[in-house]
């Protein structure tokens, strides 16, 4: 199988890059199954927290907080992050991260790297730029590591190899780590990947990672993770680069301790994630003695800008939007043609772009809201959504592109409809008539023309029926009238 | 107690027994309910595919039409959603401040049908008469938007010899989400199967909901699938009666 296409950029649009996936059932029952077992999970811990929604509150009143106040949380970060002995970069886009990095790598004369699961990593498409400048990169992430060495993309924000399941990975490390005698049994699969990445971790030099928090207050960078593979590449390597969103800012550590419990508990239905490592700066003697932050703006700012769309800065990528979204549940996330997927990634990857790639994805939403009701930070995800939707809209029509698109005729010819209640009634006897020509003999439309055929692709629909409410109405008024 | 009926414009034009079944309802229950004519649409349509500026003459269409009235019913939980989720952003963003204001005063007398019922009428036991195995479909709308919580579940509680199936992932989309059903028509279709399952696994005769939007999705899958489970909108089981008992139309 070739690998999906995460790039936003060239990827297909949503709903084309679902057909091949709604097909393949394997994938579709493993993303069923892991999102369910998360969910339940989550639900149960979720419950135990009596103060749930004042979490929630104040989580959302730490973010919005924080992106309210960006510009000085960052150069205070920048501050004291120095102090520490970090070094600080800005990249205002994907081109500038990856120069910036590939020229610390040249400095440090590295042709392997190391690293942490980075959702940044992959927006700014690091791994790609890296194999061009002919340096090898491993992922240590365990489900990250599947992916690389079975050539597949991740499909999820927190749990990247949800669509795979065990089997599936037994015949990769088989193939790739050279070990055909490999069962699939989870302790046996886990000891092969650790003495596979133990090497790595001992000889890599260099690691990138990216980061959960930067805390403005004391400089300091915090990653979260489950498998201590994180930990690793935080201590061994002699040089670490973290590469992060401007958004990531928090300004107190104390912060921490309402962003951590909304975290786990959202992303992997835990009372607290195993591994949060924190660091300032470099310590002698100590982990890595050579420290970067490249802090991205890549689209940010301009995020920022918008009233209603500032929101999506505020997530903490715990993905419980993903879990509960009855899309993702159906597609996974290789539909979606970025590393952001889901409800999130919808939002998210389109305002990335500057909403010139990625426009379906805004689309891809039924507006259920289960969103909503689960993020940790109350991003309002439907409202977005319908406001990016708007924009895309007044963008197309700026352009005069879809003058003759059906949807856009179709659209006018209602609004020019409800505009009266006799042009509506009009087109309510339009639409009988009309609907007449599809109408078989028992009263039931079984194939419409033009965008209706992707109605009937899976339903019927009853036809038109001949009195209307509001023509039922009148006629008893005047009964009534006539009684009097 | 006087109440205006705001059809909404699909009911109006595909579903007209729902209407009635409404009137019938409220007029059994001592409502005076009016029906204004001159009512087109809420404007959901236009605002979910990113229509705004069609969507805001819809929505100051709306509040012009009632700004007088003592309580609007709206028999589907999306239009009311859009109203209470929407329309003040677009006055915001559009409107005039005197539109603002005339909308602030008429939101709070604009209600969904059965929290008209619940919450406005104070009544559950409507006098109702539905001898079938039903199941309900919490729309998210009213699910999720305006929270109508267990009040459905009450009403049908109360109407003798109902059998009510509970259905399992209640809270879970059944995928129509309006143009979401033709733009992405066949994710649209996968979760409608799962939906289906669920519903098909309570081996109910009628599928309840207070949307006819999800119900024409439902519906429309389960006519093409030859299935007897039908949908009914809650409006038309708490108007059945003995005398004037529940007829079939879909």
């Amino acid at each position: 199988m070739s690998a999906p296409v995460m790039d936003p950029r060239i990827a297909p649009p949503f709903p084309e890059a679902a057909l091949p996936i709604l097909q393949n059932t394997q994938l579709r029952k493993n993303v069923a199954h892991a999102t369910d077992v998360i969910q339940a999970k989550r639900g149960r811990l979720v419950a135990e927290k009596a103060d749930w929604q004042e979490l929630r509150e104040s989580a959302a009143a730490i973010r919005a907080h924080a992106l309210a106040n960006l510009g000085a949380y960052l150069e205070e970060f920048e501050t004291k992050c120095t102090a520490a002995g970090g070094v600080v970069h800005w990249a205002a886009d994907a081109a500038g991260a990856q120069n910036i990095i590939l020229g610390i790598l040249r400095e440090e004369k590295a042709n392997e790297v190391i690293k942490i699961k980075t959702m940044t990593s992959a927006e700014i498409q690091l791994n790609p730029a890296l194999e061009a400048a002919g340096i090898r990169a491993t992922e240590t992430d365990l489900a990250e590591l599947i992916l690389q060495l079975g050539n597949d993309e991740p499909s999820h924000i927190v749990v990247p190899a949800l669509h795979v399941n065990r089997k599936q990975v037994r015949e990769i490390f088989a193939e790739r780590m050279g070990l055909p005698q490999l069962s699939d049994d989870p302790e046996a699969l886990t000891a092969a990947a650790r003495s596979y990445l133990r090497r790595k971790f001992l000889s890599v030099p260099t690691a990138i990672c990216g980061a959960n928090f930067l805390i403005t207050e004391t400089g300091a960078v915090a990653i979260v993770e489950s498998e201590g593979n994180g930990r690793m590449c935080l201590t061994l390597p002699r040089t670490l680069i973290a590469l992060a969103g401007i958004e990531k800012v928090i300004p107190r550590f104390s912060d921490l301790e309402v962003l951590l419990q909304v975290l786990a508990r959202s992303a992997t239905g835990e009372r607290m994630n195993p591994y949060t490592s924190l660091w300032s700066g470099v310590t002698p003697g100590d982990g890595p003695q050579r420290f970067h932050v490249v802090l991205l703006d890549n689209g940010r700012s301009q995020i920022l800008a918008h009233k209603v769309e500032r929101q999506t800065l505020q997530c903490i990528r715990c993905a419980a939007c993903l879990n509960t979204c009855p899309v993702y549940r159906q597609t996974g996330g290789h539909a979606y043609g970025s590393p952001y997927a889901g409800p999130i990634g919808a939002i998210l990857t389109p305002q990335l772009e500057h909403m010139k790639h990625a426009q379906s994805l805004p689309y891809a939403s039924s507006l259920c809201a289960a969103c909503y009701e689960v993020c940790p930070v109350k991003i309002n995800i439907p409202e977005v959504l319908i406001d990016l939707r708007a924009k895309l809209v007044d963008q197309e029509r700026a352009e005069n592109k879809r003058w003759f698109d059906p949807m856009y005729i179709g659209m006018r010819a209602a609004n020019f409809a409800f505009a009266s209640a006799s042009r509506f009634r009009v087109a309510q006897k339009l639409g009988q008539i009309g609907a007449g020509f599809f109408t078989d003999k028992d009263g039931w439309i079984r194939r419409l023309p033009s965008l209706g055929a992707r109605w009937s692709l899976s339903r019927d629909l009853r036809g038109l029926p001949k009195q209307t409410f509001r023509e039922w109405w009148a006629v008893r008024e005047r009964g009534n009238k006539g009684a009097k | 107690m006087r109440a205006s009926l705001f059809i909404t414009c699909y009911n109006d034009t595909l579903y007209p027994e729902t209407g009635q079944a409404v009137v019938r309802l409220l007029e059994r229950l001592g409502v005076e309910l009016g029906f204004n004519p001159a009512q087109t649409c809420c404007g959901q349509m236009h605002a979910n595919t990113g229509f705004r500026a069609e969507a805001f003459s819809q929505a100051k269409r709306f509040v012009q039409l009632y700004r007088d009235t003592e309580c609007v019913v709206i028999p589907s939980s999306s239009c009311v959603a859009m109203i209470r989720d929407q329309y003040a952003g677009l006055f915001d963003e559009l409107g005039t401040e005197e539109l603002q204001k005339e909308f602030a005063a008429l939101l709070p007398r604009v209600y969904e049908l059965s929290e008209f019922l619940v919450d406005k009428l104070n009544v559950e036991d409507v006098g109702a008469w539905f001898p079938h195995r039903v199941t309900y479909h919490a729309s998210c709308h009213g699910l999720r938007s305006l929270h109508v919580g267990e009040r459905p579940f009450r009403l049908l509680s109360k109407v003798r010899e109902l059998v009510l199936i509970p259905l399992a992932n209640l809270d879970r989309c059944c995928g129509f989400g309006g143009t979401f059903s033709v733009k992405n028509a066949e994710v649209s279709t996968a979760m409608l199967d799962a939906k289906l399952g669920d519903m098909l696994a309570t081996k109910a005769e009628f599928c309840a909901a207070l949307d006819n939007s999800c119900l024409m999705h439902l519906g429309g899958a389960l006519h093409r699938r030859v299935e007897s489970l039908r949908p009914v909108h809650l409006a038309e089981i708490l108007a059945s009666t003995e005398e004037h008992p529940y007829e079939a139309t879909r």
